[in-house]
């Protein structure tokens, strides 16, 4: 194997579901059901879907939600502003459990 | 990818063919004051190709034969041909619609000082290209500062009442994506326009109309330069749509060319690829052409990808 990522890899997705038809059959409709037109507008979920993939750090997902945003018509300040949205709660995750940090040594301190 | 006649063939739509004759688009040539990134047809300040007086008349003959509702003008930047005015005032006479494919910016230009005043006298409807409502988008498929001369230039339309509610002048814009993406939707994205626009310039317009890029000419450059080209293709065939290719333009449009060649669509003619009977605007039959089969490549799955896409915009 040359590599672990590789791009044209996207457009056989579905190739997953080849050992487990049935569970690749739920996950579509949910997948599909999950970012439709609800509540929120499709716009918004690609937005959401985006920060997010920049958060688990999914190449594929990166690329598919970036095309998404630009297909629903959001625009690059917007897509940047989402990606800072989970850098932020990246970041604040850690810096959150600093409070974990500060109790323990306050347990063990005199 | 599948080829595109074997995608009518599975949806039942092939042979296709035209549904009668609603539309009369005239390229009246190439000759364009912008040199668009995406354009598909080659246009620019170089170009020489444009129609002649001769030809214009013999459209105006061709058009005298029929009760086709719609003159449709396009180019490059029609209002350059020095017949444009009077194509307009003829087609007028005549009593059809008349659209003018604009470039906002070419209002703008010392030639076509009058032109805007020109358009509201006539009644035509302008249909305008504005890729994005911010500059910086804008400005990267049109060109440097077209953004704020395109922005004068619609406020100069609305100034004469264009795509003011009431006034019976009719003003659209047209959005085409600034890269190898497919368009959004296109309810949403007017909605985006018609808030931005106001809120920033105080513009008012009628419709936006979403079309999707075809793979001709620059676009298809920028395709095979960026890497691009199989994949937007293939985005386009995974995205066929059986009910926008039942809708294409193609079935209610003659588009002549330049030169008084007859194509199925604008694209083609970009492609030279006439219509099946190499039908000439001297010779124009309009009862034959009504019911014609139409000419499809690979490029038509750009107005079968999705929603659809036509100089009318989105067609589902």
């Amino acid at each position: 194997m040359a590599g672990y990522y590789h791009q044209d890899d996207l457009a056989h997705f579905a190739d997953v579901g080849k050992n487990a038809p049935d569970l690749w059959q739920k996950f579509s409709e949910w997948y599909a059901a999950v970012f439709a037109e609800g509540a929120l507008s499709e716009r918004e979920k690609s937005l959401i879907a985006l920060a997010v993939a920049h958060a688990v750090q999914c190449p594929y997902c990166i690329d598919a939600y970036t095309q998404s945003c630009l297909e629903k018509g959001s625009n690059m300040e917007q897509m940047t502003e989402a990606l800072h949205v989970a850098s932020a709660i990246r970041g604040g995750a850690s810096l959150v459990h600093g409070l974990q940090m500060r109790n323990c040594a306050a347990k063990v301190s005199m | 990818m599948k080829p595109f006649q074997q995608a009518l063939t599975d949806s039942g739509l092939a042979p296709l063919r035209a549904s009668g004759i609603r539309v009369f688009q005239i390229n009246v040539g190439k000759l364009c004051n912008q040199t668009c990134k995406h354009c598909h047809v080659d246009a620019g300040p170089h170009r020489r190709e444009i129609m002649t007086r001769e030809t214009a008349e013999l459209c105006i003959a061709a058009l005298r034969k029929t009760a086709i509702p719609t003159v449709d003008i396009t180019g490059g930047a029609p209002e350059l041909n020095p017949s444009f005015r009077w194509l307009v005032e003829q087609s007028r006479e005549l009593g059809r619609h008349v659209i003018d494919r604009c470039n906002l910016t070419v209002l703008l230009t010392p030639s076509q000082s009058g032109t805007a005043e020109f358009l509201a006298l006539h009644q035509v409807e302008v249909i305008s290209s504005l890729p994005y409502f911010l500059a910086e988008q804008t400005d990267a498929q049109r060109g440097s500062g077209v953004f704020e001369q395109s922005i004068e230039a619609l406020k100069k339309l609305n100034s004469l009442g264009y795509g003011r509610p009431g006034s019976g002048l009719l003003l659209d814009l047209v959005y085409n994506p600034v890269g190898a993406f497919l368009p959004p939707a296109q309810q949403a994205v007017e909605a985006d326009f018609k808030r931005e626009l106001g809120r920033r310039h105080g513009i008012e317009f009628n419709s936006l109309y979403t079309i999707t890029n075809m793979p001709i000419n620059r676009f298809l450059e920028f395709l095979l330069r960026s890497g691009n080209y199989e994949r937007y293709m293939e985005k386009l065939a995974n995205a066929y749509n059986p009910a926008a290719a039942a809708g294409v333009m193609c079935r209610d449009t003659i588009s002549i060319g330049w030169d008084g060649a007859l194509f199925d669509c604008d694209f083609n003619q970009m492609l030279d690829l006439p219509v099946a009977s190499g039908m000439h605007i001297r010779d124009f039959r309009p009862e034959l052409l009504a019911q014609r089969s139409i000419v499809t490549g690979e490029h038509c799955y750009g107005c079968t990808a999705g929603s659809g896409s036509s100089c009318g915009g989105a067609t589902v």
